[in-house]
């Protein structure tokens, strides 16, 4: 280039050091102890979870394998076949520690699935009402206030009434238990979004309104989703917990986390302790670290709260 | 020279709540091809508005009323979407005030680049990025390859709105309108956006409206200057002969305001009151109860007067010129 004025102040720019927005959130998300600490411990469940059949002696769900003979052992008995059973074992004689790898499992993926889904349909239906506007967002809008109406534990415990047992109606009922969230979440980010001058900019350059809403709306939104999407999957697993527990959610054949708390309860006041707390416990551990790292996670992404 | 745009008897009314906001009431003007005009007028004047009617994107309550708009001899005043989606970023481009914001934030300026060009032609993604950086050269970017892979936040006020420059001149548009371009820049980075985009209008033939408040930017870069006032043309012309010899008192009161060494000492010309509610326009002429120049007669409002080469809306433009000096 010939022309001088331009050149000597953009010299002046540091040179393009290129550094992703994921990059910059990805360091920033790792200056929190308690978050790290959070998502390692989430981590090292979801691992044991998914490498439950090589690291536990036991398959609770192979009636060849579990004996009455072992029921109600307190932690650290050793079983018929042999192996230890470091956190005892429930009244029907599994291992604790294999049922709740296996339960961890089910838990784990009725949470992430139903969240992935809910998430999907409510950015849709959120998008579409942010965008449409007028008398279908009305609609839409007051259908979602509706549901938020009712607790979510009441919605998915009638819909799991209506459905039946198994795993595919649990995250169908926590599906439709949850997808208002994100709707509503999406609709409103979706709304600023929309007012903002490179929407207009956009729009001016002739790109197609599909393009827009989710070319350049939607990756603008992704923030607060993905921050409700932690949150309530830690919900929908406790959720699916709490209705396994009540004992409309997974059958007793295959127990989740729920199940092994409700099997546990009626031994609670005989001493033993072990068969409810230790699933309650893994219970617990999973949906606080998912929690922290959704907590931290709002902090990183909210520019509000932006050091 | 041809007309590239003819605008003619446009009114855009905004129908909010509170009543008829005449953002835009009655504005002709035409731009021939490679022809820079400058659009002048305070905050709420319509020359926003002006421009967004032209390319099609008024909101509601907002709509285009009356009047024709003629691009290239076709009419687009309120087109079909498609038609005017079309034209967008293609034959007509914009470019706004505050390059911070009309970037979107989390696309990579290659993206969004590419982006505009696929969205009218049908060519490879490698021919659009070829054109991409080429354009970013050709508005005085350095390394251009590298700044295509950068994200927004990573460039600097005057380097964004090169980027939206070059992007508004993708597509090589015979219309731009530049929207306040330099507003939101400081002084020095003023001077080099507005010698760009001289220079680009010059080589590829495009006209241009500029919309600003700043009358020192029309001065030095427009041929034709546009002075609006509650929704209204007031005074057009040649930019020496506006300038040089106002004939509205509006533009007269507006250049008054402007500090020259040749009056220093003096106290500035002041313009009276406040722009007016634009719910509740004065009676006649709109610039009526602030004029220095103001008789009986300004109860009317004042049609367009041709006088030499300019129009001008004032029943006493003689009596204006002579009270600022």
């Amino acid at each position: 280039m010939s022309d001088v004025t331009a050149e000597s102040t953009l010299a002046a720019d540091p040179p393009t050091k290129v550094e992703t927005p994921f990059q910059r959130f990805r360091a920033e998300f790792f200056e929190s102890k308690i978050a790290t600490v959070a998502l390692g411990v989430f981590l090292i469940i979801v691992l044991l979870a998914v490498l439950a059949p090589w690291i536990t002696p036991q398959n609770p769900y192979d009636l060849a394998q579990v004996s009455v003979m072992d029921g109600r052992l307190p932690p650290g008995s050793e079983a018929f076949d042999g192996y230890t059973m470091w956190l005892g074992s429930d009244g029907s004689g599994r291992d604790l520690y294999s049922a709740i790898l296996y339960g961890l499992r089910i838990s784990l993926t009725v949470g992430l699935a139903s969240g992935v889904i809910a998430l999907l349909i409510g950015m849709a239906i959120g998008l579409v009402a942010a965008y449409a506007g007028g008398r279908i967002e009305a609609i839409i809008m007051r259908i979602v206030d509706l549901q938020l109406s009712f607790p979510a534990s009441l919605v998915a415990l009638m819909m799991v009434a209506a459905l039946g047992k198994g795993v595919d109606k649990i995250i169908l009922a926590l599906v439709i238990a949850q997808w208002a969230y994100y709707a509503r979440t999406v609709r409103a980010t979706a709304l600023v979004e929309r007012g903002k001058e490179y929407v207009e900019a956009a729009q001016c350059l002739g790109i197609s309104r599909f393009r827009i809403v989710f070319r350049h709306i939607l990756p603008n939104c992704m923030a607060p989703l993905i921050v409700v999407g932690t949150v309530q999957t830690a919900s929908a697993i406790s959720l699916e917990a709490t209705l396994s527990f009540l004992g409309v959610g997974l059958p007793q054949t295959e127990p989740s986390i729920g199940v092994l708390i409700a099997n546990g309860f009626e031994y609670m006041l005989s001493g033993r302790y072990w068969i409810s707390v230790f699933p309650g416990l893994a219970l617990l551990l999973t949906v606080v670290s998912i929690n922290l790292v959704g907590d931290h996670l709002r902090d990183v992404l909210n520019p509000r709260l932006k050091k | 020279m041809s007309a590239v745009l003819e605008v003619s008897g446009l009114k855009t009314h905004f129908f909010t709540h509170a009543g008829v906001v005449k953002a835009v009431d009655g504005v002709d003007f035409t731009v021939s091809k490679g022809e820079i005009m400058g659009l002048v007028g305070e905050s709420g004047s319509g020359k926003s508005i002006t421009g967004f009617s032209i390319i099609g994107l008024i909101d509601p309550p907002g709509r285009i009323v009356e009047g024709s708009i003629k691009f290239n001899g076709e009419e687009i005043a309120n087109a079909k979407e498609e038609r005017l989606q079309g034209l967008r970023g293609n034959r007509i481009s914009m470019i706004f005030q505050d390059p911070m914001m009309t970037l979107n934030p989390v696309l990579r300026v290659d993206t969004q680049m590419i982006e505009a060009i696929l969205a009218h032609e049908s060519v490879s993604k490698q021919t659009a990025w070829e054109r991409s950086r080429d354009a970013l050269g050709l508005v005085g970017i350095p390394s251009p390859e590298e700044r295509l892979r950068a994200y927004p936040h990573q460039l600097s006020g005057g380097m964004r709105q090169r980027v939206a420059i070059a992007t508004a001149f993708l597509n090589k548009p015979d219309l731009i309108i530049a929207d306040e371009p330099t507003t939101a820049l400081d002084v020095t980075i003023q001077a080099q956006i507005i010698h760009e985009a001289q220079k680009l209008t010059k080589q590829t033939g495009t006209a241009m409206i500029w919309i600003t408040h700043d009358l020192a930017v029309v001065a030095g870069l427009a041929e034709r200057i546009s002075v609006m006032y509650a929704g209204r043309i007031v005074e057009q012309g040649g930019i020496d002969d506006v300038i040089d010899r106002p004939l509205h008192p509006y533009t007269v009161g507006l250049l008054g305001s402007v500090p020259t060494a040749n009056r220093r000492g003096k106290r500035l010309f002041q313009i009276e009151g406040m722009t007016p509610n634009m719910l509740d326009l004065p009676r006649g002429c709109a610039f009526g109860p602030r004029c220095h120049a103001r008789t009986d007669a300004c109860g009317e409002q004042p049609l367009i007067k041709d006088i030499d080469e300019r129009s001008l809306r004032c029943f006493n433009p003689q009596r204006a010129a002579e009270a600022v000096k």
